[in-house]
């Protein structure tokens, strides 16, 4: 029986080993179709869009160096686009983390009406761009309902779409669409915290704040993680219910990256469209970075 | 102290319910008005875009934002779909780029994060690092090399220089590897004992496993691509090939339809986020979970 039993054991060693070397081929076979299609339009792409941004065309060009970089950086709009997209990040992410978060909070307390409510507040999310600029028009036009209610109340009325107030209302927009999917995340990091910590907490006499500091934000922090990259990915993309209302050319204040490289690629000025998307994508790669290096020594820190 | 109880969780709901009704706010208004005459829509909203030719003569320069129609009528429903072919055949455009995108990037996903979660290669994490990267990258930033590489594929002005893109984006490789990783090895080892191929072990073990991951890969996607606005606009020249998410902006004068115009094209999302809400919810905080 035993010896049964050895022999059995090493053939499945034997198949085991035969299985992991037969992984790698395996797994390059599983990866072959997206690796083909992936390198073709977005990895090559990439690298050619880098090597534009060194060249004085993108036909037969001619490596420049840095030229591009000192022309771009010299540009009143290319500067207007970017502190306007870093402005808006900066606003906006910490700002729908936090609201996201206290919802978050507040529907996982014992209220009626959770579901009902959860799904309230993700429908936004799926509600089409294009169907929101009516409303979008109705309420911040010169002569919208939002003006309307503010000289009910006395006020100057704000022409919301022409001057620096546009900033804030693409950042109610971007916060109006994307609160939802924040609040589902969350929602699941909450669930997942024991209640017994707070129990505890409790009974040694912790507040509500230092509950919420060292227990809340303690076990959200590698959702938290999730939810910025999430939320910066999706703060890209207000681009779209911004572009369709206002065009090309925005009020100042709105004028994101996105437009300039749009409006670059219209006029074919390839030299500064690559050389702005490489420094684009340099700062998002060192955020992105950033955060997963956090994000491992949090891990560690947790074990 | 029940009643105090029940007393905070009324409070508690009464706020959460107003947050609610001022985030449905602008459907709501957009179904509404949907149903309303051509007429009341002229009165309603004719001062937009007014500024200087200053609403002046005017009684009441502001928009008017009503909630009920003084008469509902599914007028502008007609016109959008029977009155002219241009509605019908942008929304034919937007399923035919959709679809394919999805049914595309779901498989292709689902192979590679296969590979990326259950199998052993070198370069695993790193290859999979370079995935997760392009996904925060707005779509400009690859907009040169990506025009030219359709120019060279012969892709210009046809949809699938839109499709193709779509189909090799990374969120699905991300997403679905999330949900691979919480699959026990124990599964696919006692697969294997029983002498189970990858192919076996990926469909008949992994697929039916991720469900939940899948049903929100294809809603996000959905979202994500029913919106598309940047590539349709700079891909296809021909207006006949627009899809409908380009349409919408088109009608901007003819505030009539507009409402029934975004009806129809809200409906399908919506229909189906309410329809497969349990598993999109699922889906999405699975994904968040493990970071």
């Amino acid at each position: 029986m035993e010896k049964w039993g050895f022999w059995h054991g090493f053939s499945m060693k034997k198949k085991i080993k035969k299985w992991i070397r037969k992984d790698s081929a395996a797994a390059w076979l599983f990866l072959a179709p997206s690796g083909v299609g992936f390198a073709l339009f977005y990895l090559i792409p990439f690298a050619m869009g880098m090597i534009y941004s060194f060249m004085d065309s993108a036909v037969d060009g001619q490596f420049v160096g840095l030229d591009n970089y000192r022309e771009l950086l010299a540009s009143d709009s290319f500067r207007k686009a970017s502190s306007n997209t870093f402005y808006f990040s900066v606003v906006s992410v910490p700002l729908i983390l936090a609201l996201s978060l206290g919802l978050a909070m507040l529907l996982n307390k014992n209220i009626y009406l959770r579901k009902w409510l959860r799904t309230t507040y993700v429908l936004p999310l799926v509600v089409p761009v294009a169907s929101i600029i009516l409303i979008w028009q109705m309420l911040f036009d010169w002569n919208g309902s939002l003006n309307a209610w503010l000289s009910g109340f006395g006020f100057e009325r704000v022409d919301w779409m022409k001057t620096d107030a546009a900033r804030n209302v693409i950042i109610v927009v971007y916060l109006w669409k994307n609160i939802g999917y924040n609040v589902i995340l969350f929602l699941a990091g909450l669930q997942q915290i024991p209640k017994d910590y707070y129990e505890t907490a409790q009974i040694e006499g912790a507040g509500r704040l230092r509950q919420f500091g060292s227990i809340t934000i303690v076990y959200l922090t590698s959702t938290m993680f999730f939810v910025v990259i999430m939320s910066i990915i999706n703060s890209f993309k207000v681009f779209r219910e911004t572009y369709l209302i206002a065009g090309d050319y925005p009020h100042d204040s709105i004028y994101m990256m996105q437009h300039y490289m749009n409006n670059m690629f219209t006029s074919l000025d390839i030299q500064k469209l690559t050389a702005a998307a490489t420094l684009m994508v340099g700062c998002i790669l060192l955020i992105v970075m950033g955060l997963f290096a956090l994000e491992r020594r949090h891990r560690k820190y947790m074990e | 102290m029940l009643v105090a109880k029940v007393l905070k969780k009324s409070v508690l709901t009464v706020v959460m319910v107003i947050i609610a009704v001022l985030l449905l706010f602008p459907i709501v208004i957009t179904f509404t008005n949907s149903l309303m005459t051509e007429q009341e829509i002229g009165i309603n909203y004719g001062p937009i875009g007014q500024m200087n030719k200053a609403a002046a003569g005017r009684e009441n320069p502001f928009v008017n934002l009503k909630l009920l129609p003084d008469q509902v009528t599914l007028e502008q429903y007609g016109k959008v779909l029977v009155g002219s072919p241009r509605y019908l055949m942008m929304f034919w455009n937007s399923v035919f780029m959709v679809v394919p995108i999805i049914a595309g990037q779901t498989l292709v996903a689902a192979l590679a994060a296969y590979a990326f979660s259950k199998l052993q290669f070198r370069g695993r994490e790193h290859l999979f690092l370079v995935y997760v990267l392009t996904m925060p990258m707005p779509f400009q930033v690859t907009l040169v090399p990506n025009y030219i590489m359709a120019d060279k594929l012969g892709l210009l002005n046809s949809s699938n220089a839109i499709i193709l893109p779509g189909i090799f984006a990374a969120f699905g490789v991300f997403m679905l590897r999330q949900f691979m990783l919480d699959i026990p090895y124990a599964y696919i080892e006692a697969a294997k004992m029983d002498g189970a191929g990858h192919s076996r072990i990926f469909y008949k073990i992994i697929i039916p496993m991720i469900k939940p991951g899948l049903a929100a890969l294809v809603i996000l996607l959905f979202v994500d691509y029913w919106n598309m606005v940047e590539q349709p606009l700079i891909f296809l020249d021909d207006p006949f090939k627009q899809p409908l998410s380009v349409y919408l902006s088109s009608i901007n004068g003819e505030l009539g339809i507009a409402f029934a115009a975004s009806m129809l094209y809200m409906a399908p999302m919506v229909l189906l986020f309410l329809y497969a809400e349990t598993y999109f919810i699922e889906g999405i905080q699975l994904s968040g979970i493990k970071g």
